[in-house]
């Protein structure tokens, strides 16, 4: 709080200094989330009897994955201050989908893959435009976005079935000299889509739009765009684990419990993954170790000898523990004021 | 930013347009089915509003503060499998005539805590009462060992669902007017009832003024749950059991009915009637649903589609077009 | 710029209506290369609209607006952006969950192959607050961790960083520290040489008699008149603006009996770093001014005495008894009696959308109420009485406040906190941002309280605002009052050197005496 600007002449040392602490500040809520994965994952494999195999490494990878990609699409939305409840459905619905097209040669199975993507991107555009043209609360907007799409689901399948390319599905849930390509993909889609939308200007715009809207708006940050894009990636993002959850199971099911157990599920992970409820904070590579940090409570669940029926009580114990652990803050906050935003 | 300026009329244009949508529904009702404007079929259809009706009040509290209860659909089944399974844990002496007060004291519980974590330790709703949700999940999961609860209903749950304390008028409707009576007159005429708007607009200068805003927190969480709880026992009432995932289905529908009735998600604005004219909206779109059965037309054409799929397409296509509706006047005003 | 007839702005005939309510009327407006234009007028006399026109925040329903000779459409903040004008407003409008070089590039980053150039921008950004005199804020520093002072800085370097051809500042001086209003004066003198053109608005007329080259005069929506600084008296300026002859900025004071039991006694008050032993008191009838810089702990010196910090030290005596005042609660109760008027009233003190009704009796409702329930016929009368007493101007006490002009907003959170009759009343720099008229009868009304019998407690920014209304100004310092002044020392050159901490007033720099 100097009031003389001598400080210029500080050491560069000192800057340095200040760069690591200011990104350390930044990446706090990430950084936690994954100190409490790592934890958690090692009392896991400590437990475990047999130790931590390539294919039990695979198979939490492939758990995790799915509602790590679907956390991702959580983040969007929520970085912009909004939330998308429909995300689960969407999920469903590329399932669904895939169960029906993604299936045959490489040739037909390959177009079906764009197709189901091209679904979930119109999913989350109509989401999207809703929001910004429509210009109505997103939770409401996807509430009911989601309803349509769950029908939908119904509609392409009453009953659980179907089929996937079987060298596809293979592809994708197999593991790489111990490396399961569902962290290959978790990896690609961070680093081909989520790090180069991060640093974009409609990416940093969602941000903005987060933070504060009128202060993006009056900074003429293309607010309907970058709103508009962050809902439709979303959108992708739900896709891609609509067409993961397909390779897994071979079938496509529209479950509706599956669809709300998946959405209100991302909302935990992307509050672990330290994305600030408010909007402008957080990334979508901290909700994958939230979503892996849900999932392992599970995992932990079966190695302590605990009923899994218990699995919905301790997913919400950490959940309030989540929540908590920001809550400790306030046992920082020294004027009440502050606890009022 | 968009119709931040409301002034105070007898009903405000949401609760408008959901009346009309009401009267439009009823008209297309009769066109297809004759008896649909029978009085019995009117008053059984605003008996099965109730219990959403009573549900949405608590959750209405909620909203206005500018926060929202996830936890509803467990704290139903909560109150349902409590009040149900009273005697089981209190004994048949107590459990009997206590039945509904335990129940409604489980549902306040969960609402105490989330008013707690909300009020005191500054959590988001969204994300406590989701936690919540799950532990009350786990909970009555665990207390039933993963099994069917003993699940009927006493005599006095019965009669409160389907029984006519006035006649013509079916008990949980009766009880809905109540409660909806008393909630009008807390919103309006007391302190209390100004607090929570003045909370949902601007909680900080309402702490700067004086006032106690956790214990309004912690009131309106409170009330929610009993509200949720009181639905849960209602249902098992009238249908005279009661199941782990009862209140599953009624997330969607309440948040819908006080959304749909005007009421802001981001709390601050909106008015009971509102919310009533959602719950009836809701509770008609259901049923003229199921009369006009769309699936076996469909079905003529060699399409086989269950139900399921029109009741959730028209459910969120009319959401979204009327709130498409309502936010088309907010605009011209700003 | 030699031989250049036509003006770099031209702005004809723009009109504005906001549903029934005209903002604009008609108004015509120029300015040139290398001139500093202060705009002048009251709150609401349509000042703000005209930034926001030519700004492309709001599109007038008349007009066209010239810029070098070509007409303009704005039809997005951004797209004026893009013609070269610069806008720094009134209410702050940075993200504050981004970087202060986030901040200042937000509108055209560094790219690099499609990507934002994060090194590039850090350059631009250390660049930028070079040239405001902002070096001390680190570019990677969140906008929320920095204090208001630096944000506005930010603000005025985002602004900077787009290099415009027309700067807009509204009111962006007023959350300063004089050493930065300095620093800020001197980018502005040095551009005006550089051939930019800057529109100034303030309330402060040393500010304009320091910088404008010309002024324009608005009134109520309208034009009244362009003319060259320095050729009409500040009061003549004065009258243009409100429209009425301007006489006697300020009541005359009425001494407190020195000898009357203080009401609030502060003995060795201290919180984390930003209280130091602070000590003062408080008479019934006095109204004491709090001095010194922004941020020096005013603030939490009053918000420590309302009972919003925790872990304060220290005793606080309300009329001789100590209290421990652990909320705004227990502060407003009757054993306390006291009062806090926030310093935004926006978020702090008003409900926007809700009614006057309910927001003047908010504080107050439960006086107006028996077993919570409100009596309708009572708070109506109080209503009335406090609408008469401030002379409120409304379209209705059931009208929203959202509806009303900052000054009517201003003072009905002074009415909310006079409806509980408070004995000690503290206010937060209440007339920032308000119009001269609202702003006199503020003062009008401070010296009523304080000869009823009230103790006022009163922190102000503006320093001649301090000299007219106060009986005593404690200068604070880093938390620490340094000085009292009263009497012939309450001066604004003693002010001035005992807030920068300055003995030797020689050391003053030159803009600020």
């Amino acid at each position: 709080m100097s009031v003389v600007p001598s400080t210029q002449a500080a050491a560069p040392a000192g800057r340095a200094r200040d760069n690591f602490s200011h990104w350390l500040l930044a990446q706090r809520g990430l950084l936690l989330a994954v100190a409490i994965f790592a934890v958690m994952f090692l009392v896991y494999g400590w437990k475990l009897n047999v130790g931590l195999t390539a294919n039990i490494i695979n198979t939490a990878a492939n758990k995790g994955a799915l509602l790590a990609l679907v956390a991702m699409a959580q983040t969007l939305p929520v970085i912009t201050g909004g939330l998308d409840l429909s995300v689960g459905m969407i999920f469903v619905l590329t399932n669904c989908l895939a169960s029906v097209v993604v299936v045959g040669g490489p040739v037909s199975a390959f177009f079906g893959i764009l197709l189901v993507l091209g679904v979930g991107l119109l999913c989350g555009f109509i989401n999207g435009v809703i929001v910004v043209y429509g210009r109505l609360q997103p939770i409401i907007v996807t509430l009911a976005t989601g309803a349509v799409y769950f029908g939908c689901s119904l509609a392409i399948r009453p009953q659980p079935g179907g089929s996937v390319n079987f060298e596809f599905a293979d592809l994708m849930t197999r593991s790489w000299a111990g490396v399961p390509s569902t962290v290959i993909l978790l990896i690609a889609v961070v680093l081909l889509i989520w790090m180069p939308y991060r640093r974009s200007v409609l990416g940093r715009g969602a941000y903005a739009i987060g933070s504060s809207e009128q202060a993006a708006y009056m900074s003429g940050v293309p607010v309907a765009r970058a709103r508009l894009l962050a809902y439709t990636l979303a959108g992708l993002f739900a896709a891609i684990a609509g067409i993961l959850l397909t390779c897994i199971t071979y079938s496509g099911a529209a479950k509706a419990s599956l669809a709300n157990d998946y959405t209100l599920n991302s909302i935990g992970a992307v509050v672990i993954g330290g994305t600030s409820l408010f909007g402008g904070v957080g990334s979508a590579v901290g909700s994958i170790f939230g979503a892996f940090v849900m999932r392992t409570v599970g995992d932990l669940l079966i190695v302590f000898d605990i009923n899994p029926v218990l699995q919905p009580l301790f997913v919400g114990i950490v959940l309030l523990f989540a929540v908590s652990i920001g809550s400790l803050r306030i046992l920082r906050v020294k004027n009440k004021l502050d606890l009022y935003r | 930013m968009t119709g931040m300026t409301k002034s105070i009329k007898p009903l405000d244009k949401a609760t408008t347009i959901a009346f009309g949508c009401i009267i439009l529904l009823l008209g297309v009702g009769a066109i297809a089915e004759p008896n649909f404007l029978s009085a019995t079929y009117l008053v059984q259809q605003l008996q099965v509003a109730s219990f959403l009706g009573v549900i949405a009040t608590g959750m209405m509290m909620v909203i206005l503060l500018g926060h929202i209860d996830l936890s509803i659909p467990w704290t139903i089944s909560i109150g349902g499998m409590m009040a149900t399974g009273a005697s089981g844990i209190l004994g048949p002496e107590l459990g009997v005539p206590l039945a509904v007060p335990f129940g409604i004291a489980c549902g306040m519980t969960v609402g105490l805590i989330n008013g707690i974590g909300v009020a005191y330790l500054r959590a988001p709703a969204m994300i406590f009462t989701l936690g919540m949700n799950a532990v009350a999940q786990g909970v009555m999961v665990y207390h039933t060992g993963g099994f069917a609860p003993q699940d009927s209903g006493t005599p006095f749950m019965r009669e409160l669902a389907v029984g006519h304390l006035v006649p013509g008028v079916p008990n949980p409707l009766l009880i809905w007017i109540l409660l909806g009576a008393a909630t009008v007159f807390v919103l309006t005429r007391t302190t209390l009832g100004r607090q929570i708007y003045a909370i949902g607009n601007t909680e900080r200068a309402v702490f700067l003024s004086g006032v106690n805003t956790r214990r309004v927190l912690v009131i309106c969480f409170v009330f929610s749950g009993a509200c949720a709880a009181a639905g849960g026992i209602l249902l098992s009432g009238w249908a005279n059991r009661s199941y782990q995932a009862m209140g599953d289905v009624y997330l969607l529908p309440t948040v819908a009915a006080i959304v749909l009735g005007g009421t802001n998600v981001l709390g601050g604005r909106g008015r009971y009637m509102g919310t009533v004219a959602g719950v009836i909206l809701i509770t008609l779109l259901q049923s003229i649903l199921s009369v006009l059965q769309p699936q076996v037309y469909f079905a003529e054409f060699g399409i086989k589609l269950p139900a399921d799929v029109f009741r959730n397409i028209v459910f969120g296509v009319v959401i979204i077009g009327m709130l498409l509706l309502y936010a088309r006047g907010a605009k011209v005003q700003s | 710029m030699a031989g250049e007839t036509t003006p770099l702005l031209r702005m004809e005939g723009i009109t504005k209506h906001y549903g029934g309510v005209r903002a604009l009327e008609n108004v015509r407006f120029e300015c040139d290369r290398g001139r500093i234009h202060a705009l002048l007028g009251e709150n609401g006399a349509g000042k703000s609209t005209l930034i926001k026109v030519l700004s492309g925040v709001v599109q007038p329903n008349a007009g066209r607006i010239l810029l070098d000779g070509r007409p303009q459409v704005f039809a997005r903040p951004a797209a004026a952006n893009e013609a070269g004008i610069a806008c720094i407003f009134q209410e702050l409008s940075l993200l504050p969950d981004l970087t202060v070089a986030d901040n200042i590039c937000i509108t055209n980053p560094p790219m690099r192959f499609g990507q934002i150039d994060y090194r590039a921008q850090r350059k631009r950004a250390e660049a930028a607050l070079a040239v405001v005199g902002g070096e001390d804020i680190h570019p990677n520093a969140t906008v929320r961790d920095l204090p208001l002072s630096r944000r506005q800085m930010v603000e005025i370097a985002k602004a900077m960083a787009r290099e415009p051809k027309l700067l807009i500042l509204d009111e962006a001086t007023s959350a300063l520290t004089a050493a930065d209003v300095a620093k800020v004066f001197a980018m502005l003198k040095r551009l005006r040489e550089e051939g930019m053109a800057v529109v100034y608005i303030s309330h402060r007329m040393h500010e304009i008699a320091e910088l404008a080259d010309d002024c324009t005069v608005f009134r109520n929506g309208q034009h009244v008149e362009t003319f060259t600084a320095g050729s009409k008296t500040d009061n003549a300026m004065v009258e243009m603006m409100i429209g009425r002859e301007y006489q006697n900025a300020f009541p005359p004071l009425t001494r407190a009996k020195p000898d009357s039991e203080p009401v609030l006694k502060v003995e060795n008050l201290s919180w984390q770093r930003e209280l130091n032993n602070i000590n003062l008191e408080l008479r019934p009838g006095e109204v004491v001014g709090l001095g010194g810089l922004d941020g020096q702990g005013q603030r939490q010196l009053l918000l420590a005495l309302f009972g919003t910090l925790i872990g304060t030290t220290g005793t606080i005596r309300i009329a001789g008894e100590a209290v421990d005042i652990t909320s705004p609660q227990h502060a407003k109760s009757d054993t306390v009696g006291m009062a806090l008027i926030p310093e935004d009233r926006k978020h702090e003190g008003l409900m926007l959308p809700m009614t006057v009704r309910e927001n003047l009796t908010f504080a107050a409702v439960d006086r107006m109420s028996k077993w919570g329930l409100v009596d309708r016929s009572a708070e109506e009368a109080a209503i009335t009485e406090m609408v008469e007493l401030l002379k409120i101007r409304s379209d209705g006490i059931d009208g929203p406040v959202a509806a009303l002009s900052g000054g009517n907003q201003q003072k009905i959170v002074i009415g909310k906190w006079l409806m509980n009759k408070p004995r000690i009343i503290l206010l937060n720099d209440p007339t920032r941002g308000i119009d001269v008229g609202t702003k006199q009868e503020i003062y009008q009304l401070l010296r009523r309280l304080a000869e009823s019998g009230a103790a006022i407690l009163f922190y102000s920014t503006d320093y001649d605002e301090l000299i007219g209304c106060c009986d005593r100004v404690l200068v604070l310092y880093d938390g620490t009052v340094i000085e009292t002044l009263a009497g012939d020392r309450l001066t604004e050159r003693n002010l001035i050197a005992a807030a920068l901490n300055i003995t030797n007033t020689r050391d003053l720099p030159e803009t600020v005496q």
